[in-house]
């Protein structure tokens, strides 16, 4: 898969950087963007979960992953101050954030809030 | 039916894991998905024996989980909700509910350590996520030559003051006495560090900000009328732990706080329940104590299903 073409409805987190994600938002209704970083302990139990998330709900909800040590220019923009940061996007434009790692039921109310 | 159940999976849980497994106990330990173990947020562990120039905490817990897996530890994701008594063959026993699941054992290993405390003042939940922060190591990089401020003045507060150094412009070490309880090394360290200011008899009494932080608002213990605003970007809060034992109340003593009270072998006042690590009342809090009470703890829960099942007569004896 060549950079920024991304499948309909994919099983598993596709994986977003500065220069795709605008187009990311774009093709999907309803998405969460899972900004994380290598050096943060919490974003590496919430990974699983999101990885779980993103192939119980496909088709539903589609899940991202955009490791904001690489991409500065998203974390910035998006006023990112604390990691486990997911970025809920809704018909192309943010609703809200949820951050904090948090079990997988916990965390599918709180999207769930965002519809 | 496990022999033993141990909530937690820091220093004291998984070493009493190592311990449990080892000896040949069949052994569950129950992992939070919301609360890591509050170590592998530390950047850095200078004084546990045996990794000179100290090791980074994840890796530290990953190395345990490495050692505990490799005698065969079972390990299941699962945050328990409650606790309560059995009886199984005559005995004894638990049953810990833990997200939709149910698991039995003879025993219990409680190392559910704990949480930092909020200071629970005006804006601190607003802007947490927005500025307000619990972990240094993860979110200290988003404060690259920004002012930020570190609350405390224990090791937890001294040593993330001196990692955020790396980013930060200026660290403000806000105190509510006139000297630190930190260990001497790090007290030395911090006054050292051109980047590090004390704010000393001081408390916070509101974070404020428009979308993110921009001030906070400190004002004097001793002169309370004398407040004065701190322009940061980022407060950081490290005033105390809190114990993670609300499934624990009612079933064991514990102290004021919440601290599980337990005897020199990790004996709570529930039959067949042990506790160790940090959420146990106890005077220091450090990796190796963990792991020295987590050691005592799986060795005297061994000795208590050996009696309960050297006394009781049915099948489990031949298992």
């Amino acid at each position: 898969m060549t950079e920024g073409t991304f499948v309909d409805n994919p099983d598993h987190p596709i994986v977003l950087t500065d220069t795709d994600i605008d187009k990311a938002i774009a093709k999907y209704p309803f998405i969460i963007v899972d900004c994380w970083a290598e050096w943060c302990g919490p974003c590496k139990m919430l990974g699983p979960i999101i990885e779980s998330m993103a192939k119980k709900h496909q088709g539903d909800i589609v899940f991202a992953k955009l490791d904001v040590d690489g991409n500065p220019q998203t974390a910035s923009k998006y006023s990112i101050r604390s990691i486990p940061n997911l970025i809920v996007f809704k018909d192309g434009r943010k609703v809200g954030d949820i951050v904090g790692a948090m079990p997988e039921n916990k965390l599918l109310e709180r999207i769930n809030t965002f519809r | 039916m496990y022999d033993v159940i141990i909530v937690g999976s820091g220093p004291a849980g998984l070493t009493a894991g190592i311990y449990a497994s080892r000896s040949k106990l069949k052994t569950l330990l129950l992992t939070s998905q919301v609360n890591p173990s509050l170590i592998t947020t530390t950047d850095l562990v200078e004084n546990y024996p045996g990794f000179p120039g100290g090791i980074n905490g994840f890796e530290l817990i990953e190395r345990f989980k490495e050692q505990a897996l490799s005698f065969g530890l079972e390990i299941a994701e699962n945050d328990v909700s409650s606790i309560e008594k059995i009886v199984r063959d005559s005995v004894e026993s638990w049953r810990v509910t833990a997200s939709e699941h149910a698991y039995e054992a003879f025993s219990l290993i409680i190392a559910s350590g704990t949480e930092y405390a909020h200071l629970n003042v005006p804006g601190e939940e607003r802007y947490t996520g927005k500025g307000v922060s619990y972990c240094a190591t993860c979110d200290g990089p988003f404060y690259r030559d920004a002012p930020v401020a570190v609350v405390g003045g224990g090791n937890a507060a001294v040593q993330e003051a001196l990692f955020l150094t790396r980013f930060a412009r200026k660290v403000t070490l806000i105190h509510r006495r006139d000297r630190l309880r930190a260990d001497k090394v790090l007290q030395d360290q911090a006054t050292a560090n051109e980047k590090i200011d004390f704010m000393w008899n001081s408390v916070v009494d509101e974070v404020v900000g428009d979308d993110l932080v921009k001030a906070v608002t400190v004002s004097n213990v001793n002169d309370p009328q004398n407040k004065q605003t701190l322009e940061v970007q980022g407060v950081f809060i490290f005033t105390g732990n809190i114990p993670n034992t609300g499934f624990a109340k009612g079933l064991m003593d514990c102290d004021d706080k919440g601290f599980i009270k337990v005897d020199s072998e990790m004996r709570t006042s529930a039959k067949g329940i042990f506790a160790c690590g940090d959420c146990t009342q106890k005077l220091l809090r450090q990796v190796v104590t963990a792991c020295g009470d987590g050691a005592t703890a799986a060795f005297a829960a061994e000795q208590y299903i050996q009696e309960i099942k050297g006394t009781s007569y049915t099948s489990w004896d031949a298992a």
